[in-house]
């Protein structure tokens, strides 16, 4: 092109000029996709614990995901190995295994039998212990946790409390 | 080659304008009442004719005054006898809470209220004699001595116990002066108070229900529901509801709105309560206003400076 | 097959494919604009401009939208206006832009008549125009109806019941336009399809047909010179670019095009941030409610003065007045007898012809808003006369004009 150099470089500095301006409307654009304000303060879930009964699955949901709570009987508890002590959730002298109810492989629902204290997940058959410890491949980890705070013998899912954090920083969920 | 750019610009913006000028600010004057503010002045209304004694006053809305008959006082530790809705049922409407109306009403507004209720909401219109319909509230004849002196003074008593006029939010001038009639839903408000969120359906319906049936009240004592606030003020504006606030009868002859009585500091919070639900990122709309112009103005010059330097060779 | 080789570059491996340069130049770089133009011209641009900003401010309001009689105001008003970040920022460009590309749509459209565009081989570029201007009506009153206010459900009510005919009471037909007795869900749901996809696909298309009408007869000039473009485009590649009567496109004409955009996007923002009333009516901050009319209903301002010519007639003289305003502008090219393409204020009458014309639109545009009581409707009422009777005129003084 026969451009003198100053024509080109008006040229560019244009275009850098509307550039930024391109750049600034994707951020705007980007906000505009982030989760609403409404379905964030939705992010809670209080868990009342004296409702549940020994043995006996309770799914909750929690911002979508179905929630696991088992209570654990006394046999449960006595029987755990270390690793499922490390994921064992107690509350005023109760054990809980409260876990997010999706298998760690894709994503199903593995259901729940109480005669042998173990999950099976139907899609690609994954197999879970009481503890929310995996068994069976699959999948590459146990359930996650979700983060809890306890307050009395009440559960605040989505914030994160000590014990939550501890088993965070031991490696016990992602 | 004569530039004729800047006039067939000039003749573009003029003829623009014109059309502007004729389908907007001329319309709506056109279309709209103009009604001047009297900034909450109240001038129709006597001054306080006595200074106000709130020892005195407190005996005579707790006694003869028998304004606890209908109206509870928190700030007094006289809670509500009766539900809302149940309140409503009996007088078409809840009867206020007194704790706070010292600060929240002007006080010659208060005053002519004990006095004569329709007189000071202007709406004796609905309670002719004609129309044989009564004000709910019954006027303060007087305990015996001078009614004045006895109003002034319970004026004075009900100022004594409200809270500071700089504690009153937005929120709680909304809800004394027009929260009783207005649901503000955006606001989770409804007539009955904030709707709590409940877990339960059925307590979530429960209190619908309390809802519809103080709404039913209000819709015969009002002749029709008083609409939802959430966006009233970009659906008439802050001039129309600040001046229909002050005398709905002034842009709107006949409604059975009352007036509110509200001070002008109130009416200000009352105001930014209905920015709150109706137009919350107007702060934000000045600043990313102001922060685009900036931008877009270089770019303009640049645009110009590349135009300049393009053009230069084609001359 | 077209025999490939090892590309040099990633330009020179599309070029092999698509052909880039060669797009580039009979796109850009040789297509050749009349230099004896003003920034009127530029107008097209800031139409592709302004409907770019409708395009993306309108893909994030369909993201959260809801087409629902029960949620749609809500999800306008809350959703969009309070929840979502920078929400209202779309809501406001899209009203404003709304209203604002019929204000340019009509200096366009001036700037076509008065210098008489539309003549000798330019008739199509006209009639693709005209199809535009229907077509971006018809998607101006279908997003109307989408926040479902009072001004959404009454113009919903009024526009519609246009298509009973009159006398000929077509209430069937209404019915069928509806897919209800009154505007309701079946009525939202097809208007928020018209105005998202069906009308949209129409206007890109015709878009294409306009530019495309403009490729055989060019660009038009301010003394409706003709134009040897080739000989002038010869002579520009030569080197002597002062001397040629054309230019590039780009980047000559695109820079001066940038440079009215530029100035026209601080107007446009001005109007987002602080002035944007007129575009989005209060009225329609109220929930649309079909048991209560609106003390004064009507139409935004750029349906005004086709309004104003239904509004003063009984109603079924006033629907075939209406009809008239509807298509007379396309017929232009054909009343318009006279043999010159020149400046308007080259051409006698027809000089008077346009600017009354011109004026007589504001006017009716402003009695089209006014409440119709006493004065304004005797004026609206002769406006109209005065509207019609100039179209009836046109033939007439057209072909005794004299050959300039």
């Amino acid at each position: 092109m026969e451009n003198n150099s100053r024509r080109g470089f008006m040229g560019k500095a244009f275009g850098a000029v509307a550039a930024v301006g391109a750049i600034g409307s994707l951020f705007a654009m980007k906000k505009s996709w982030d989760p609403l304000p409404s379905v964030r303060s939705a992010g809670f879930t209080t868990l009342d614990l004296s409702v549940y009964k020994e043995n006996e699955l309770i799914t909750e949901k929690w911002r979508g995901k179905p929630i696991f709570v088992l209570k654990k009987t006394a046999d449960m508890v006595a029987s755990q190995t270390e690793s499922q002590k490390a994921r064992d959730i107690e509350v005023n002298g109760s054990h809980y295994m409260i876990a997010i109810g999706l298998c760690t492989h894709l994503g199903c629902i593995p259901a729940y039998n109480a005669s042998n204290k173990g999950f099976l997940c139907a899609c690609h058959g994954g197999q879970f212990d009481f503890a929310g410890d995996v068994t069976k491949v699959p999948p590459p980890r146990g359930f996650d946790i979700p983060p809890f705070k306890i307050e009395g013998n009440t559960l605040v899912l989505g914030e994160a409390g000590p014990e939550y954090t501890k088993m965070k920083e031991s490696g016990v969920t992602l | 080659m004569k530039n004729k750019e800047p006039l067939i610009l000039a003749v573009v913006v003029i003829f623009s304008l014109i059309t502007y000028y004729l389908v907007e600010p001329y319309a709506h004057h056109v279309m709209h009442k103009h009604v001047e503010s009297e900034h909450f002045a109240y001038a129709d209304l006597p001054a306080l004719a006595a200074n106000g004694d709130a020892t005195r006053g407190q005996d005579l809305v707790m006694g003869a005054g028998a304004c606890t008959g209908c109206h509870s006082i928190e700030a007094a530790g006289m809670p509500a006898a009766m539900e809302p809705q149940d309140a409503a049922a009996s007088y078409g409407v809840n009867p206020p809470d007194l704790s706070n109306v010292g600060v929240i009403f002007d006080e010659r507004f208060l005053a002519d209220l004990i006095k004569n209720p329709a007189h000071a909401l202007k709406v004796e219109h609905k309670f002719t004699a004609e129309s044989g319909k009564m004000h709910p509230m019954s006027a303060f004849a007087g305990a015996g001595g001078d009614i004045d002196q006895e109003v002034a003074d319970m004026v004075a008593y009900l100022k004594s116990i409200a809270i500071k006029a700089e504690d009153v939010t937005p929120k709680i001038a909304y809800e004394n002066a027009c929260g009783r009639c207005h649901a503000m839903s955006y606001e989770k408000w409804t007539q009955i108070g904030e709707k709590p969120s409940f877990k339960d359906k059925k307590d979530a319906l429960a209190f619908d229900i309390k809802v519809l049936q103080y709404e039913d009240s209000l819709k015969a004592y009002m002749g029709k529901l008083p609409p939802d606030l959430s966006m009233y003020i970009r659906s008439r504006g802050e001039h129309f509801v600040s001046t229909f606030i002050e005398n709905p009868q002034a842009q709107l002859e006949g409604t059975a709105m009352p007036r509110v009585g509200v001070t002008a500091e109130m009416a200000e919070k009352v105001i930014e309560h209905m920015q709150d639900s109706g137009d919350t990122k107007r702060a934000e709309r000045e600043s990313i206003g102001m922060n685009v112009m900036i931008y877009i103005i270089i770019f303009a010059i640049f645009a110009l400076l590349w135009k300049k330097q393009v053009w230069r060779d084609l001359h | 097959m077209a025999h490939f080789t090892k590309a040099t570059s990633i330009k020179d491996w599309l070029n092999q494919r698509l052909a880039i340069e060669t797009v580039e130049r009979v796109m850009m770089s040789e297509y050749w604009i009349p230099k004896n133009i003003n920034f009127l011209w530029a107008m097209g641009m800031v139409l592709v401009i302004t409907f770019a900003l409708l395009l993306v401010s309108g893909i994030f309001l369909l993201m959260y939208y809801q087409p629902h009689v029960d949620t749609a105001f809500y999800s306008v008003n809350y959703t969009i206006m309070r929840e979502v970040d920078f929400g209202w920022l779309w809501r406001h460009v899209h009203g404003v832009a709304a209203s604002v590309v019929f204000l340019i749509i009509y200096i366009h459209m001036f700037t076509g008549i008065y210098y008489g565009s539309y003549k000798k081989g330019r008739e199509m570029i006209w009639v693709s125009g005209m199809l535009l201007f229907v077509a971006f009506s018809a998607e101006a009153f279908s997003g109307y109806m989408l926040p479902w206010g009072q001004m959404s459900y009454w113009a919903g009510m009024v526009i519609t019941n246009l298509f009973s005919g009159g006398s000929l009471h077509a209430d069937g037909l209404v019915e069928w336009i509806r897919g209800d007795y009154v505007p309701a869900q079946a009525f939202l749901t097809r208007f928020f399809m018209l105005h998202v996809l069906l009308i949209p696909l129409a206007i890109i298309g015709l878009i294409g047909l306009h530019f495309g009408a403009l490729r055989i007869p060019h660009v038009n000039n301010q003394d409706g010179e003709e134009i040897d473009f080739d000989k002038e485009a010869k002579k520009y590649l030569a080197g002597d670019k002062a001397g040629s009567k054309v230019m590039r496109f780009a980047n000559d004409f695109m820079s001066k095009d940038m440079m009215v955009v530029g100035i026209y996007l601080i107007f446009f923002f001005y109007l987002v941030f602080w002035n944007y009333g007129f575009a989005m009516d209060a009225v329609n901050f109220d929930p649309a409610d079909g048991l209560k009319t609106p003390a004064h209903i009507y139409p935004e301002w750029y349906f005004l003065w086709s309004y104003e010519i239904l509004r003063p007639f009984s109603v079924d003289i006033g629907l075939v007045a209406f009809g008239f305003a509807q298509v007379i502008f396309v017929l232009l090219p054909w009343l318009d007898r006279s043999p010159n393409t020149v400046p308007a204020n080259r051409r006698g009458l027809f000089a008077i012809w346009f600017w009354v014309m011109l004026i007589n639109l504001i006017v009716l545009t402003a009695m089209g808003k006014l409440p119709p009581e006493g004065m304004f409707s005797q004026i609206g009422f002769v406006s109209a006369i005065v509207f019609i009777v100039q179209w009836l005129m046109l033939p007439f003084i057209t072909m005794f004009e004299k050959k300039v």
